[in-house]
């Protein structure tokens, strides 16, 4: 009996749950999807590296500069962001789509 | 003579959040004795918080529960300030104190939630669901992510709450609180509810002292002790005192946990009125040195991690004691004397999280 209002008003409006992937909300915009990198700006400095808790970063500085990154171990904590001292990693409000 | 059979309630079972695994001694249909074998979700989480460094543990210390992540995450930072000597700003500690009750409302609503489930009232268990799904849009509008806010940090908070995200957070308030109308009455006054939850579980204010009862369970059976009346972090300044019922049964548990609902949006909304302008954390020099032992009032109970540095980046030993923990003795005393129709009922009632039992 104390829910007859709450099941009135539900069975006169729409579900509350969205069709996804047909309906999908835009993601807000402080959301924690995935990192981008821009190597341009990078110094192969090795901070985000060593920062990272899920040691998801890699660099290397010889005998060829790389920077390296397996996205299923990050966290997306942003610890990397924070540190970089170029800015090169930046993060993306949008998720990784599914990988395998 | 009636015969004993022993069932295994557990670890999977669709009442339960996480695995735990109760193996109950029936006679006909009463339970006699429950005997708990835990470890299905053990990660060794102790270990390897020593092998990461400190700042890198605060990301780990806050996975070691899904539902109450943002509270370790915060006793943890606290614990290591308090070694290292380091002052949090007030604004830092105000924001604190609003994701932590915002994480505190949406642990009770998964509770009801899981409650309602248990004794079959799938409707109800879908109004909170949705009333929970406002709580955590606010928790990603202002920190990025749903659960895991990764917004404590060790001298403060990493990120701010603008006044537009404020905005959000009071329309959502507004709206849990008008679904909250609703769902009240369900849960205190519906003759049903009443029937499954009245009287059954009861645990006493002597053995809820003797087993060493915390958190809600502790609270139910008239004990008034909530660490939040310590005053750490702003709670002093809010204002605060613990709300406690009498029976002790699941219907107490229960109530509880809805007036602490209310009192969380108090909070909020009081917090944000007192919010001060200023930095939002302070820079972190030097490694934690010696031995503190740091509480916090989680939803679930009273939280105690041990963290013991020696001068290097990586801590000698962190230790967590979770209120699951804790609230594990009282549950297998409530067991017994009830029918296994009973057993969700109960078990859930205590709120149980298993993982951050077993980290």
């Amino acid at each position: 009996m104390e829910l007859l209002r709450n099941l009135l008003r539900n069975s006169l409006s729409k579900p509350v749950t969205r069709l996804y992937p047909f309906e999908a909300r835009e993601p807000f915009a402080g959301n924690r999807g995935m990192l981008e990198m821009n190597p341009e700006n990078c110094s192969f400095c090795g901070v985000c590296a060593k920062r990272c808790p899920t040691n998801a970063i890699t660099v290397i500085r010889k005998p060829t500069k790389t920077w390296s990154f397996q996205p299923h171990q990050c966290i997306v904590c942003g610890y990397c962001i924070e540190v970089c001292p170029k800015d090169s990693i930046t993060m993306n409000k949008n998720h990784r789509g599914p990988t395998f | 003579m009636s015969r004993r059979t022993i069932i295994p309630f557990g670890p999977q079972h669709p009442v339960f959040p996480e695995p735990i695994q109760l193996r109950l001694v029936l006679e006909d249909e009463k339970v006699v004795e429950a005997l708990p074998a835990i470890g299905y979700v053990h990660r060794g989480l102790e270990k390897l918080a020593e092998q990461k460094d400190f700042i890198q543990d605060v990301y780990l210390v806050e996975r070691i529960c899904g539902i109450c992540s943002f509270m370790h995450s915060m006793n943890y930072c606290q614990g290591i300030e308090t070694l290292m000597d380091i002052t949090v700003p007030d604004r830092a500690r105000f924001l604190r104190v609003i994701w932590a009750e915002l994480h505190r409302m949406h642990s009770h609503l998964l509770f009801l939630g899981l409650l309602a489930d248990s004794f079959g009232f799938e409707n109800l268990f879908m109004q909170c669901m949705r009333c929970r799904e406002d709580i955590i849009d606010v928790m990603e509008i202002t920190a990025g992510n749903r659960i895991l806010l990764t917004t404590c940090c060790i001298g403060g908070v990493r990120k701010d709450i603008s006044a537009e995200m404020f905005s959000e957070v009071h329309n959502a308030l507004d709206r849990v609180f008008k679904q909250l109308k609703d769902l009240h009455p369900a849960f205190a006054d519906d003759y049903t509810v009443k029937k499954r939850l009245i009287g059954v579980g009861v645990l006493s204010m002597e053995k809820a002292v003797e087993l060493g009862a915390v958190g809600p369970v502790a609270k139910a059976s008239g004990l008034s002790m909530d660490l939040r009346q310590s005053g750490y972090a702003v709670y002093k300044e809010l204002g605060f005192s613990p709300v406690t019922e009498k029976a002790g049964d699941c219907h107490a548990r229960m109530m509880i946990r809805l007036r602490e609902l209310d009192q969380s949006m108090d909070l909020i909304h009081k917090a944000i009125n007192m919010l001060p302008e200023g930095p939002i954390n302070v820079p972190v020099k030097g490694n934690p040195t010696g031995e503190v032992a740091a509480r916090i009032e989680q939803p679930r109970g009273e939280l105690l991690f041990f963290i013991k540095g020696n001068g290097t980046k990586n801590l000698e030993r962190f230790r967590a004691r979770t209120p699951t923990f804790a609230n594990l003795p009282p549950l297998l005393h409530m067991l017994p004397g009830y029918q296994l129709a009973d057993v969700p009922v109960i078990v859930i009632s205590i709120d149980p999280c298993i993982s951050c039992t077993e980290r």
